[in-house]
């Protein structure tokens, strides 16, 4: 264990050098069963991955998750949440990051910096109905494209139509 | 007759898809001018399933995602949920795991090396792939009593013991191996036909595979030696010797050359689990009623088709409320387009066939 918050002094390093990048546009950050999770702010998400890919080895994106938080999301947060794996193979690190949107608020596409993220941002939002800005190619990857609804949303039910 | 900029559609159902897979192909004459995969036509809505099932009632599920390698995806299940809450696996199951996971990857690259041969036109690799692979398939029959879906494994551990019998049976199919890996690559290594249809075609480049998300043997073969087994490893795999094979070549010959020594060490690593398996319980006790108190993990292994990973959501009850798999072949599919740049329409089948993907995997 070290003093930092989490149990890996590289990973602190990578969250202090994340944190003064980033500044106020961090909201929180917490560490639970060995995996760090930072939440930003959506705006700031772009910026983060590209820095973190650029200056401190984050070269892989390993997923990309969408989450609904329900249709009345807790107080505080977000109609959905939007999580970033990265991984930096060289010291075996990897960082979650966390945006929150709103339903029809859009988030910037991080296509430009992974490649990797086009199909998951696809994915994302054929699921959930989160639009992507600036991804060159924004369409549902699994479901016809005359298919209604977003399945992966809490609302929409197991059985039957939406 | 010019076929300037012709469009073809190869799929939904063609046979050298591997599934239900649809890729729309525009040549110029012979020469590919762009392609797109379309996926979807098996997705099963798999996802939205997992968050009104228990925790045990998914394991068999995962079994359906690679159904040729379906202990791996038992394997990276079971190993989330142990995460997330906590629970603590016997020795024994974890070499028992890393024995089933092994014989997983053995089978499924021979699997792959008969298809994939028999896509290029090499018919009889076909059949000595499928042989080899019978004794793997008899195996698990013989352990758990599947051949293809075998939910071979549960939360905790493995759901039977290995018995001396069985490893006999095990040891006797390893013993044979070697031979029979020596045959298919006497019959395509030097093979002209199988070189002039392999070699330079469906290059990427080291940086190009990264930023793609590539993993799994494919990247191995563009010379970046990322192995999750090694790198961050999971089930006591810090406990065997093995090496990961990569080389340079990073086109169809060389992703072939990487999965044939991959068969080598994983039946390497197989002997060494066996002879040392350590005594113990087969199985941790968990109780019945599964209830993980609310947290989020996110866990990957090294599948055959590549990095393999299970993000789970949990909320206090016995059932997920999220739960993501990372999909290694989804991802690998992307860079399709990006491998037959410049090539003709006949490589697609081979380029396809050389990236290993599962369709079952795709459209979870």
């Amino acid at each position: 264990m070290t003093d930092g918050p989490t149990d890996r002094p590289a990973l602190d390093e990578a969250l202090a050098a994340l944190t003064a990048r980033a500044g106020d546009a961090v909201l929180g950050t917490a560490f639970a069963k060995g995996e760090l999770t930072v939440r930003l702010r959506p705006d700031a998400v772009i910026a983060a991955v590209a820095f973190l890919k650029a200056e401190r080895g984050f070269t892989a994106l390993n997923d990309m998750i969408g989450l609904d938080n329900g249709p009345a999301p807790a107080e505080g947060r977000k109609r959905f949440t939007v999580l970033y794996q990265l991984y930096n193979r060289e010291a075996r690190l990897r960082i979650r990051l966390a945006a929150d949107v709103a339903e029809g608020e859009p988030l910037a596409s991080i296509v430009g910096v992974h490649k990797a993220a086009d199909w998951a941002e696809r994915e994302i939002f054929d699921m959930f109905g989160v639009v992507f800005e600036g991804h060159p190619d924004l369409r549902r990857v699994y479901l016809d494209p005359e298919f209604e609804g977003h399945p992966l949303r809490k609302d929409f039910p197991l059985r039957g139509k939406a | 007759m010019s076929f300037k900029d012709l469009e073809l559609n190869m799929g939904p159902q063609h046979p050298s898809t591997h599934g239900v897979l649809r890729l729309k192909v525009k040549v110029d004459n012979e020469v590919i001018h762009s392609i797109e995969p379309v996926v979807g036509y098996l997705h099963r809505g798999m996802e939205k399933l997992w968050e009104s099932l228990t925790y045990p009632q998914i394991m068999p599920l995962t079994d359906r995602l690679d159904y040729i390698a379906a202990v791996a995806n038992n394997f990276g299940y079971a190993l989330a949920v142990e995460k997330l809450a906590g629970i603590e696996v016997p020795k024994r199951a974890q070499y028992i795991r890393v024995i089933l996971a092994e014989l997983m990857r053995i089978s499924s690259h021979l699997a792959w090396i008969g298809f994939q041969a028999n896509d290029i036109g090499a018919v009889s690799v076909l059949l000595y792939g499928f042989e080899d692979r019978e004794d793997f398939l008899d195996i698990f029959e013989a352990y758990a009593g599947g051949r293809l879906t075998i939910n071979a494994m549960r939360i905790g551990g493995v759901p039977f013991d290995l018995d001396a019998a069985l490893i006999a049976r095990i040891r006797a199919a390893l013993a044979g191996l070697p031979h029979r890996i020596r045959e298919i690559e006497t019959l395509l290594n030097e093979n002209r036909i199988w070189k002039h249809r392999t070699q330079g075609v469906g290059f990427l480049s080291a940086a190009e595979a990264v930023d793609y998300g590539l993993t799994g043997p494919c990247l191995r073969a563009a010379g970046i030696p990322w192995d999750m087994r090694k790198d961050i490893p999971y089930s006591s795999y810090e406990d065997f010797e093995f090496d990961v094979p990569t080389t340079d070549r990073s086109d169809v010959y060389g992703r072939y050359l990487v999965r044939m020594q991959e068969i080598r060490q994983s039946a390497r690593i197989v002997t060494q689990a066996l002879d040392r398996l350590p005594e113990g319980e087969h199985i941790a006790k968990v109780p019945r009623v599964l209830k993980i108190p609310a947290g989020e993990v996110f866990h990957t292994t090294e599948a055959p088709k590549g990095e393999l990973g299970f993000y789970i959501k949990s909320n206090g009850t016995d059932k997920p409320e999220r739960m993501k798999m990372k999909s290694p072949s989804f991802i690998n599919l992307q860079s399709l387009p990006l491998m037959c740049r410049g090539g003709i329409f006949s490589d697609i089948v081979g380029i396809l066939g050389s990236l290993d993907i599962v369709l079952g995997e795709i459209d979870k």
